[in-house]
């Protein structure tokens, strides 16, 4: 029998770091950025909050809960929006393509995420052996006080952290926000047609910027989560993987939509580790192809949604272009 | 207030000047990271990246064969980004060629003769890789399909496929990977030229001539030339629009995976999951950066080879961590795409004093 007890908040904890990806990228991509540099923004969000959990945990103070989330929670936020600002740099005022940038800042991201990951140690002087921030995990780790005592209810809604919450609550908002709002009227305008979203007296330039910055600290959460809850407090380069990638694969399989994100996100998480629980008998190499499911299924659904054709599922109609108001 | 409006054509020479000053900028710039994490003497650093392309013959023959698959990887998606058709898979489509290579190395080796092997893997790994990028291709011809996302996707799809391959073969056991594949009898090595790295730099000097001539002097590079510039345009020409992207895409896949068969026959000997190391997004950044010259890539290439080589040697002999060079790779791209925002536009300074003398 298949242990759906089990199963379910393994997947929900895969799925979290893609979901608070794909709400950043989605709202990233209704102001029109493509943001490939996704990947490198939750490599980038997670080492900033390695590294103000690394100081404060270092520093010889006396931890407190508060302070304890609070510091890598802002460092985690600070860096991601940097990212989101560089990225609207290059592309919003200086025009530069937005797929050359966004690779770009993926390298980047990545390199450095991995760079302090491997050199942090060393650079502040200390004589831990590695990066364990057992203390701060534990903190970030902390599940809802009953969930314990109810049974299988408990262990599949209750047993995460506050982040996984966050998580939920951010897809709701944005989706909120991006069909029910001005707002996100407006935003959604400025990604199908800049131009007349300017004749209609909309800012382009300040939606594109607030919307990625957003969307980059919304994406750099992920980053943080798992480093903090998932894989407890350990950074190990190249953990996070190719979730980033698989984040932007979400936004398409989602078709643009924030709300159905949260489902996806955990499916895609429960498709990441099936070969985990699936049965192979002693051909270990099959787990290997099961792993190429999430891919597959993003592709059938972008050849299908480009075949169906339906206005409503469309990506926003200027997804990757650059807008020069004087250029009509 | 600043005002900023489209330049007309920049003189050459004002262009490079204004390229040469990004690419300052991004030294300089990398140079101060460099110095901040590192804290040392920046001439002395420099010596140091030197010596990690250039300190012994073997690292300046590595140099030039990194170079060149660099460059090979560039070409390839070359065609593709002309006709602005985002080839993101080179990755993926590198791998398929590899791993048709690997395929081939392993299961023909005691039966045919070498040249035989050889022959078959050269067939496969380029039809291999051109599958790869064909099968968007179609989609995109057909239904317009993203082009951009579905390429990505499939490196992934790829990367498991040779995961796969990885356990299923795996020597030694549990190892996961596949090791040097018929380390003994050799069968499938390509011949070595001289030495052993110069067979990879040979093609891809053939191959770039062939580029520049298949870009600026054929009616196909003048068909995706016209298709990138403007769809409508190409249609009312005459130019059937889905056929010139299948062949374009196939062509880059093609190359791609022929740069597989040169990475495996030639130089590995094995495939794995991290062939390509993220080259295929690299050449994406080169083949862009050089306004897809082939000459100029061939530059950027190199440089990029160097930074990356140099900055793991400085940053391994201060024990710190080797991916310091993509953190430079990525310094360096920022100032120069940044940089290319003055060559298309101009930005014009008008004082604001005569508003302000009307309120007085």
């Amino acid at each position: 029998m298949f242990d759906f007890i089990s199963f379910i908040p393994r997947a929900v904890m895969q799925g979290i770091p893609l979901m608070l990806g794909c709400t950043g990228e989605t709202l990233t991509e209704k102001s029109g950025n493509l943001n490939l540099g996704t990947a490198g923004i939750m490599y980038v969000g997670g080492i900033c909050g390695v590294i103000g959990a690394f100081l404060y945990e270092n520093s010889g103070a006396v931890m407190n809960d508060f302070l304890t989330v609070l510091i890598p929670l802002v460092s985690c936020l600070v860096g991601s929006a940097l990212m989101g600002l560089l990225y609207c740099f290059l592309t919003v005022t200086l025009r530069a393509n937005q797929n050359v940038t966004g690779l770009a800042l993926t390298t980047f991201g990545v390199g450095l995420g991995n760079f302090f990951g491997g050199s942090l140690i060393k650079l502040v002087k200390t004589d831990v052996p590695s990066i364990v921030l057992a203390k701060t995990s534990l903190v970030f780790s902390r599940k809802l006080p009953f969930a314990d005592s109810l049974g299988w209810f408990g262990k599949i809604f209750l047993s995460y952290s506050f982040l996984a919450y966050v998580a939920v609550l951010l897809a709701l908002l944005s989706s909120y926000v991006l069909n029910r709002t001005r707002t996100g009227l407006h935003l959604r305008a400025v990604g199908e047609s800049p131009n007349t979203a300017d004749a209609a007296g909309i800012n382009v330039v300040r939606y594109k910027y607030a919307a990625t910055c957003l969307g980059s600290m919304v994406s750099g959460l992920g980053g943080l989560y798992y480093v903090m809850d998932y894989a407890s407090g350990v950074w190990s380069n190249n953990a996070f993987g190719d979730r980033g990638w698989l984040a932007v694969a979400l936004v398409i399989f989602t078709i643009w939509r924030p709300n159905v994100s949260i489902f996806a996100s955990i499916l895609f998480g429960g498709l990441y580790i099936l070969n985990v629980y699936l049965p192979t008998g002693t051909n270990l190499a099959i787990k290997e192809l099961y792993k190429m499911l999430p891919y597959v299924v993003t592709i059938i659904v972008l050849v299908i949604t480009s075949m169906r054709n339906k206005r409503e599922n469309q990506p926003p109609a200027s997804l990757g272009l650059p807008y020069f108001r004087e250029e009509r | 207030m600043i005002q900023i409006s489209k330049r007309g054509e920049l003189g050459r020479g004002r262009a490079l000047a204004v390229r040469a000053a990004g690419l300052v900028l991004g030294v300089l710039l990398c140079a101060l990271v460099t110095l901040l994490a590192t804290g040392k003497n920046p001439l002395e650093l420099f010596a140091a990246m030197v010596r990690g392309s250039f300190g012994t013959p073997r690292k300046t023959w590595l140099f030039l064969q990194n170079t060149a698959i660099l460059l090979m990887i560039s070409l390839a998606v070359t065609p593709a980004f002309k006709m602005r058709c985002w080839n993101l898979g080179a990755e993926g489509q590198v791998l398929a060629g590899a791993m048709a290579t690997t395929a081939c190395m392993k299961l023909l080796a005691p039966s045919i003769p070498n040249a035989l092997v050889i022959l078959c893997m050269l067939i496969t790994s380029v039809v291999c890789g051109a599958v790869w990028a064909g099968v968007p291709a179609i989609f995109k011809a057909r239904f317009n399909t993203n082009e951009t996302l579905f390429t990505l996707m499939m490196n992934y799809v790829a990367m498991q496929i040779v995961s796969f391959f990885c356990v299923k073969w795996e020597n030694p056991k549990g190892s996961c990977q596949i090791g040097i594949v018929n380390q003994s009898s050799r069968i499938g090595w390509l011949p070595e030229i001289g030495n052993r790295y110069l067979l990879p730099i040979l093609v891809v000097i053939l191959l770039t001539v062939f580029m520049f001539f298949y870009l600026n002097s054929t009616k196909h590079g003048f068909e995706l030339t016209v298709v990138g510039e403007s769809e409508r345009t190409a249609r009312y020409v005459g130019i059937k629009v889905g056929r010139v992207v299948i062949r374009t895409m196939l062509l880059s896949g093609a190359i791609c995976g022929l740069t597989g068969f040169l990475l495996v026959g030639g130089i590995h000997h094995t495939v794995s999951t991290t062939l390509a190391g993220g080259q295929g997004f690299t050449a994406v950044m080169v083949s862009w950066l050089a306004k897809f010259n082939p000459a100029v890539m061939g530059i950027f290439s190199g440089l990029l080879v160097f930074l990356s080589a140099g900055a793991t040697e400085v940053a391994t002999s201060v024990g710190l961590n080797q991916s310091f060079g993509d953190m430079l790779t990525g310094i360096l791209i920022f100032c120069i795409i940044g940089s290319e925002f003055f060559i298309n536009y101009r930005l014009s300074f008008h004082k604001k004093n005569k508003e302000v003398e009307h309120h007085v």
